[in-house]
């Protein structure tokens, strides 16, 4: 079981003169929950799309569960589940029908009703694709995609749509797929979703890996830096030296700092003394958030600095 | 699963789909039969003789290359080919289960549409010549599915589809002995028709149920349709796309 699930080193896709995948490295051991996480146009669905088999790449070395995804052979694909962001059923089937049809592909497929119950579809089990609501029909996608029973499950932006209820139920799932063993390969938008889910994640900015780690590691590894938020009458500021800003919010402040013992200690002495109230007083670390926005942001300014090889030079403006 | 048992699977599934949707199964069958009707009212006494096997052609035609050429287009557009692409499934056995199934609704179209010329316009069914008639069915139902995928290849979205199969599918039935006789055309326009597969699908079947079993197997306009067969096959190779096109 040392073999990993995925193997990628220097994976590049080029459409035309635009390169969207410009050199990754990815390495996701079997049994575990990765999350590639990056905004619209990063090269997510592109790097995914070349891992289902879906799409051809420019260059580099991919092994997906010993096989390589570009050939589209049958027996790769009876070892995988593929969640896309947008694909269709024949509608005019019942849920049931169309689990049944896609389970027939497979050489050891999962019972359907099963498949169905881990959808949470139980209830619409016989009820026709067409006559089901947006997020359900969602569920079906993922109950498709779990009918052969397979060992590598992709999922693009599973939850798009979803609300919060049926995004933590569709959580559940996931987590009852990691305790069978199955590996699974995440992209989504959502910052609570790879925290949530996610054993180790990957940052991709402009078509390339910024940053892999656990959330924690990608916390942790920027900076150990605390955020303390608070609000203060009309008129009262606090003394310069904790360099707090003002927020849009009424009366609000908030600082960022690496010594949160000693800060909140001259903080809350000074509110005594001047005989104010911290009201709403917050402490938090940096956010996954945080750290995303940075890492994105920063990765679009390197781009911008540097001379565009693909993009005609105007276009930066 | 052997690809030949999945692919007669899928006509299955293909099968139990289409009848859930009775408004558009209804049309599949009416809408043959009311040319039918209609041609044989404005022409009068006897055209049945032309216009029974006439209207197969046309009914062939529609229930395999019109509606797959449209249906595919919205299947890919609707995200339906690229997941069935993501499955095991031979992706062959999924294009044979949808032509197997269009062949299915057109030959049943056929018994139809030559019961209604028997029993109301009095044009009986050629049985002496039925082994020819089936051959020309088959080769004609084949090559019109393989260029209905064909066609949908280079359809850019499901919207545009109608307008772009009608364009293609009307002109050349009426340059093709269906709808119209081709007996007072310009022979430069009867000479850009015998090029058409619609042109020798017709005439091979005006003659199968004019002169019967003594005309023999048409042999000619057989080789012509199934040498479009082929083209269709190649062309569908060659365009046929399993993504909607952005």
């Amino acid at each position: 079981m040392t073999e990993p699930a995925i193997e990628v080193r220097g994976l590049r896709k080029s459409y035309g003169a635009l390169e969207a995948v410009r050199g990754i490295d990815l390495r996701v051991e079997r049994g575990e929950v990765f999350a590639l996480l990056g905004p619209n146009g990063a090269g997510k669905t592109t790097t995914v799309e070349i891992l289902e088999g879906h799409r051809t790449r420019s260059a580099g070395d991919v092994s997906v569960l010993g096989h390589d995804p570009g050939q589209h052979d049958r027996a790769y694909r009876e070892r995988i589940g593929i969640v896309l962001q947008q694909t269709g059923v024949d509608e005019y089937l019942t849920v049931r029908e169309v689990v049944s049809m896609v389970a027939g592909y497979y050489p050891k497929p999962r019972d359907v009703d099963e498949a169905i119950e881990l959808a949470g579809l139980t209830e619409q089990a016989n009820r026709r694709v067409r006559k089901l609501s947006g997020g359900q029909k969602r569920r079906v996608d993922l109950a498709v995609a779990l009918a052969g029973d397979p060992e590598l499950l992709f999922l693009d932006e599973p939850t798009t749509g979803f609300d919060p209820s049926a995004r933590r139920q569709a959580w559940e799932t996931v987590r009852g797929l990691t305790e069978l063993g199955k590996t699974i390969f995440l992209t989504t938008h959502f910052m609570d979703e790879a925290q949530a889910l996610a054993h180790r994640l990957a940052i991709i900015a402009d078509g390339r890996i910024v940053e892999v780690g656990s959330a924690d590691e990608l916390i942790g590894a920027r900076s150990h830096a605390s955020h303390v938020r608070f609000r203060l009458p009309d008129g009262v500021s606090p003394p310069e030296r904790f360099g707090a800003r003002p927020q849009a919010s009424a009366s609000a402040w908030e600082l960022e700092t690496e010594e949160p013992t000693r800060t909140l200690n001259d903080l809350t002495a000074w509110a005594l003394a001047a005989g104010t109230e911290l009201a709403d007083l917050e402490v938090r670390r940096r956010s996954l958030e945080d750290v995303y926005l940075q890492l994105t942001s920063e990765a679009a300014e390197g781009a911008a600095d540097a001379p565009a090889p693909a993009a005609p030079a105007e276009a930066g403006a | 699963m052997n690809g030949v048992a999945l692919a007669l699977r899928q006509v299955a599934y293909e099968n139990r789909a289409f009848w859930r949707n009775p408004a558009a199964a209804f049309f599949t069958f009416a809408f043959p039969l009311l040319f039918m009707f209609i041609f044989n009212v404005l022409f009068g006494e006897g055209a049945g003789r032309f216009f029974t096997p006439a209207i197969i052609v046309f009914a062939v035609v529609t229930a395999t290359f019109t509606n797959l050429a449209m249906t595919i287009t919205i299947a890919r557009d609707e995200g339906v080919l690229k997941r069935i692409r993501g499955t095991p499934l031979p992706t062959w056995a999924y294009l044979a289960g949808r032509i197997g199934h269009a062949v299915a609704i057109a030959f049943l179209l056929v018994v139809i549409v030559a019961g209604f010329g028997a029993l109301l316009y009095d044009v009986p069914v050629p049985w002496d010549a039925l082994p020819a008639l089936l051959l020309v069915l088959v080769v004609a139902a084949v090559t019109f599915s393989a260029l209905g995928l064909a066609l949908s290849g280079v359809i850019p979205n499901a919207d545009a589809g109608p307008a772009i199969v009608n364009a293609i599918v009307l002109p050349a039935l009426f340059i093709s002995n269906v709808f119209i006789q081709m007996s007072a055309a310009p022979d430069w326009l009867d000479a850009i028709s015998h090029v058409l597969p619609t042109r020798h699908f017709a005439d091979a079947m005006i003659s199968l149920y004019g002169v019967g079993g003594s005309v023999g197997v048409p042999w000619t306009e057989i080789g012509v349709i199934a040498a479009w067969g082929v083209a269709g096959v190649l062309l569908a190779l060659r365009f046929f796309s399993w993504e909607p096109r952005r």
